[in-house]
């Protein structure tokens, strides 16, 4: 009696002989009959199969190669941001019903997902102060690209006006976005105008080196030319700043990573999207909403499909197939353990500890601190040495330094600090830089 | 307030549960000199009315949530072009290491090697499984895979000076992310139309294809799950006429070491990992689309890909690319996932994964055929899609079908697509389904079409015993509810 090769596939040698009997063929070859025959069954140069048992140690001995969050002081942020995960938010993402399940089509037997969508999109109106969300994006720059596009469609308008604080990453993938769309992006001042047949202006709020825009200006700025604002917003500051909403933005973007979200080396990640309710049938993505059944209980179903690819196919809002619910989940069972007070605290910690260690930084000799106004999370750093120098040295002394800003700023390092660096950490990194400036 | 009974579910939302006091986590305490805090004019006017609730009930309220979900876990899930297979355990412990759930995008490269090393390597191997070398992991899902395809598209035909070329030509059997993505990449659809036998009408391709034709996009095997016989004829029109062929992979576990796309002439594809290559679907995502390239077109594929020079490896930017499609590599821990699979499988287990996918379609279509109609009624290959006809005549339609398979403890299969079968209801069993599984679902359907004749209320009010019955969806769009709302919220407390 030979066993099964593979643990994932049940199917005996004896079961496959009753179903292709069944089928009424004689073997596989008989069911590959459509595959041309001089390119059937090729080689494939792959290594052999692993047991589980070789798999994880092939697999942890890889991850010990990566520096680690417990071996190294870290302070690198620039879109991505180490937050304490709580236990039960890894605990409930584990759960098999949520983890192994489909986009939730069939609304009767997804009233988890549904619910869990519903409450997600509830806490970022929360959070933005905007009055409707959808239920997720990919990630926040590419949010913040279909939030542009969103605003072509309203205005009916093809220029996308950038303010130059916005991080380049992020126009980036805007111009990767819209490149085939016949739409122009123009780069404008903070007081520059906007060009007359602007779509909207794009604001990110903490920009490129930390500092908090005034976004009630700019959004006024917008509106005045007759554009939408459309901002892309650090979530966690939100804790203590000034939601977009207050300040009458129009379409919210934002990288939903640092609520839950572990760094995992840039994704998955989540992106937020929220815009006022006049917009919501422009909206791109999936969006639960609330009804009964027939019975006349409260459910939860997809709906506003019509805006979507699979019925709407080329004329549709945008090509967006997921809603990246599991990262969703992780976002809302987080602001469901950390609540209402937990969320303010969080940002508060994050605030202090950021300017202390700016504070401190900004004392030594060789280094000063560039970022002006109220900064959060991070701030740029002009450096004695080139960024890269210093980081390099930092690793010694077991520090991954800051983000290397020098392509746009001289000398310059964007450095996060956020609840997870304690005062110890910071203290070591303050010294580090002034042993390496050539302080002592 | 009345008592909910046994069975009956609390469905109040968290704010609904909240008590002013409650918390679920204890935050530390600042360890640093408090700082200068900013204007008030900076500061939110009042806190986000997110909920207070304590750390037990959080518990209890998601985990009976998720206990109304069917998930590949708990049921039998035949969804057809979602490829619901088993999700090993493994690789979620894998994707979770310390090394790996831990690190940072931003950080240098020489401290990132085991995580570039195992970029690279999943490159290599994707490549070798779909014989087109050039690979591109960085698309977050398939739609994104394609659109970064279509990319490379243009700007290879832009590179040649080349500029009239601006018609995708695409199946009406197509995935409607197909269009939308071409839409988005300014290309002008041309639909292909299917003959009888569910294949490319090859004449019909002829005639729309000309100088104009940037792309043919197939989804191989077919939405109709058939492998396309004129496949050698296809890529080789579309080639005479200047033109690229693009392959959906989204049914790529039906072609693991049976055949490779690079061999039959495909340009472009891609793979959606969260499909065959076992990365769970999460309830509607993170997924990953890894775009994949012939040689000729490396050159254009998105940024970043991973480069290795002799042990070491380095984030590099293609010579001619087409950019940065999102925010950093890629959906990383879905890559951790899909290289464990791949791994686990090896070289020498690949072709037993789509062998028994479609021994296992193969297997329901024949049973099924003499009750239940069948598109195409042929040889197919991981996936078979009914045509219930006969059974919506007698008033029973292919939604009635799946609602009553929810009875059951089955996943509907997915509905009403391809768009040109009738009724369509398409069924994809996969390969980790045992006989057994598939012995009931072949029992249950059976079942249900003698129901149509005896009982067809049953199918009519079905599903019976979920948290709810069949939802109002014309009310939900029509009056969009689409968050809590506080004043309801003291309403319904009256």
């Amino acid at each position: 009696m030979t066993t099964n090769t593979s643990p994932y596939i049940p199917n005996t040698e004896a079961d496959r002989e009753q179903m292709l009997a069944a089928i009424g063929v004689r073997s596989i070859d008989d069911l590959v009959q459509d595959i041309p025959e001089q390119h059937r069954f090729p080689d494939l140069n792959l290594r052999p199969s692993l047991s589980e048992f070789d798999l994880t140690a092939e697999i942890a001995a890889l991850a010990d190669k990566n520096a680690t969050p417990g071996e190294y002081a870290c302070f690198l942020g620039a879109g991505a941001y180490r937050h304490y995960i709580p236990s039960v938010v890894k605990s409930v993402v584990a759960r098999g019903e949520f983890l192994t399940s489909y986009t939730p089509y069939q609304p009767e037997v997804a009233q988890g997902t549904l619910q869990v969508g519903f409450e997600f999109q509830s806490m970022i109106c929360e959070i933005t102060g905007m009055e409707v969300a959808n239920a997720g994006m990919y990630d926040g720059p590419t949010a913040f690209a279909e939030g542009a596009l969103m605003a072509c469609r309203v205005t009916r308008r093809q220029t996308i006006a950038v303010l130059d604080t916005v991080d380049p990453r992020n126009v980036a993938i805007l111009d990767a976005y819209s490149r085939h769309q016949s739409i122009e992006i123009v780069t404008i001042g903070r007081d520059d105008d906007l060009p007359d047949d602007a779509s909207c202006l794009m604001i990110q709020s903490p920009n490129q080196f930390g500092a908090i825009e005034d976004m009630e200006a700019l959004a006024n700025k917008a509106h005045a030319a007759g554009a939408l604002a459309v901002a892309s917003v650090n979530p966690t500051s939100l804790g203590m700043f000034k939601s977009p909403g207050e300040c009458d933005v129009d379409i919210v973007a934002a990288e939903g990573q640092a609520l839950g979200v572990p760094l995992s080396f840039g994704g998955p990640y989540v992106g937020l999207f929220a815009c006022k309710d006049a917009h919501k049938r422009q909206m791109p993505g999936r969006i639960i909403g609330r009804t009964t059944d027939t019975k006349g209980r409260i459910g939860y179903a997809l709906t506003l499909q019509t805006r979507e690819q699979h019925i709407r196919r080329e004329r549709a809002t945008s090509n967006i197939c997921t809603s990246t619910a599991l990262i969703g989940l992780l976002m809302t069972t987080y602001l469901a353990v950390i609540g209402r007070s937990g969320f303010k605290k969080v940002a508060e910690l994050c605030y202090h500890k950021a300017h202390y260690a700016a504070s401190q930084i900004g004392q030594l000799p060789g280094y000063s601190v560039k970022t002006d106004g109220t900064f959060f999370h991070e701030f740029l750093v002009e450096c004695p040495k080139t960024p890269a120098e210093i980081n390099r040295s930092l690793l010694d002394h077991k520090i991954i330094g800051g983000h290397d800003l020098s392509d746009r700023s001289e000398s310059g390092m964007l450095i996060c600090v956020t609840e997870t660096n304690t005062r110890a950490e910071i203290d070591s990194l303050v010294s580090a830089l002034a042993q390496i400036g050539g302080a002592k | 307030m009345s008592i909910p009974i046994a069975g009956e579910i609390d469905r109040r939302l968290l704010n609904e549960r909240s008590v002013s006091g409650r918390i679920g986590l204890q935050i530390q305490t600042l360890d640093v000199p408090e700082q200068s805090l900013p204007d008030a004019s900076l500061l939110r006017s009042d806190d986000a009315q997110l909920p207070e609730v304590s750390q037990p009930e959080v518990v209890r309220y998601f985990t009976t949530l998720s206990q109304m979900n069917f998930s590949i876990d708990t049921n039998f899930y035949p969804l057809g072009s979602c490829t619901m297979k088993y999700n090993p355990k493994v690789n979620e412990e894998m994707a979770f290491l310390p090394g790996m759930a831990g690190i940072h995008p931003h950080q240098p490269d020489e401290t990132v090697q085991g995580a570039l090393q195992l970029i690279w390597e999943l490159q290599e191997d994707l490549g070798e499984i779909t014989g087109l070398p050039g690979v591109c992991l960085g698309p977050l899902a398939g739609a994104q895979g394609e659109y970064s395809g279509l990319m490379i598209a243009r700007a290879y035909f832009e590179d040649r000076g080349d500029k009239g070329r601006t018609v995708a030509l695409i199946p009406d059997s197509a995935h409607g992310t197909n269009p939308a993505s071409a839409a988005m990449a300014g290309l002008d659809v041309v639909t292909v139309p299917s003959d009888s036998q569910g294949n490319i009408d090859i004449d019909a391709l002829k005639g729309l294809v000309d100088e104009r034709t940037c792309v043919f996009m197939l989804t191989l095997p077919s939405t109709l799950g058939l492998f396309e016989p004129n496949i050698l004829q296809i890529t080789s029109i579309i080639h005479e006429a200047g033109g690229l062929v693009y392959a959906d992979g989204a049914n790529l576990n039906a072609l693991l070491g049976i055949v490779k796309l690079g061999d039959l002439g495909f340009d472009i594809a891609h793979s959606n990992l969260h499909k065959t290559f076992s990365t769970p679907h999460g309830g509607g995502g993170p997924g990953a689309g890894p775009v994949l390239v012939s040689d000729e077109l490396a050159g254009f594929l998105p940024t970043p890909v991973v480069e290795r020079n002799g042990d070491t490896y380095r984030l590099g930017a293609p010579e001619k690319t087409v950019g940065r499609v999102n925010g950093f590599h890629g959906s990383f821990g879905v890559l951790v996932r899909a290289y464990a699979y791949i791994r686990a499988i090896g070289g020498d287990g690949m072709r037993e994964v789509s062998e028994n996918a479609i021994i296992n379609a193969n297997y329901i279509r024949t049973a099924l055929s003499d009750e239940f109609g069948i598109a195409a009624d042929r040889v197919c290959m991981h996936e078979c899609v009914l045509s219930p006809q006969a059974q919506k005549a007698k008033g029973a339609s292919a939604l009635d079908i799946s609602k009553r398979l929810i009875d059951y403890g089955i996943h509907p299969p997915t509905m009403y697509f391809p768009l040109i079968v009738p009724e369509a209801l398409m069924v994809e069993p996969t390969e980790t389904e045992t006989k057994d599984t598939l012995d009931r679902f072949i029992a249950v359907m059976r079942q249900i079409n003698r129901e149509i004749e005896t009982d067809p209320e049953l199918l009519h009010n079905a599903p019976h015993d979920t948290p709810n019955t069949r939802l109002d969806e014309a009310n939900a769009a029509r009056n969009p509810y689409l968050r809590w709302q506080p004043d309801e919220d003291s309403q319904a407390a009256d």
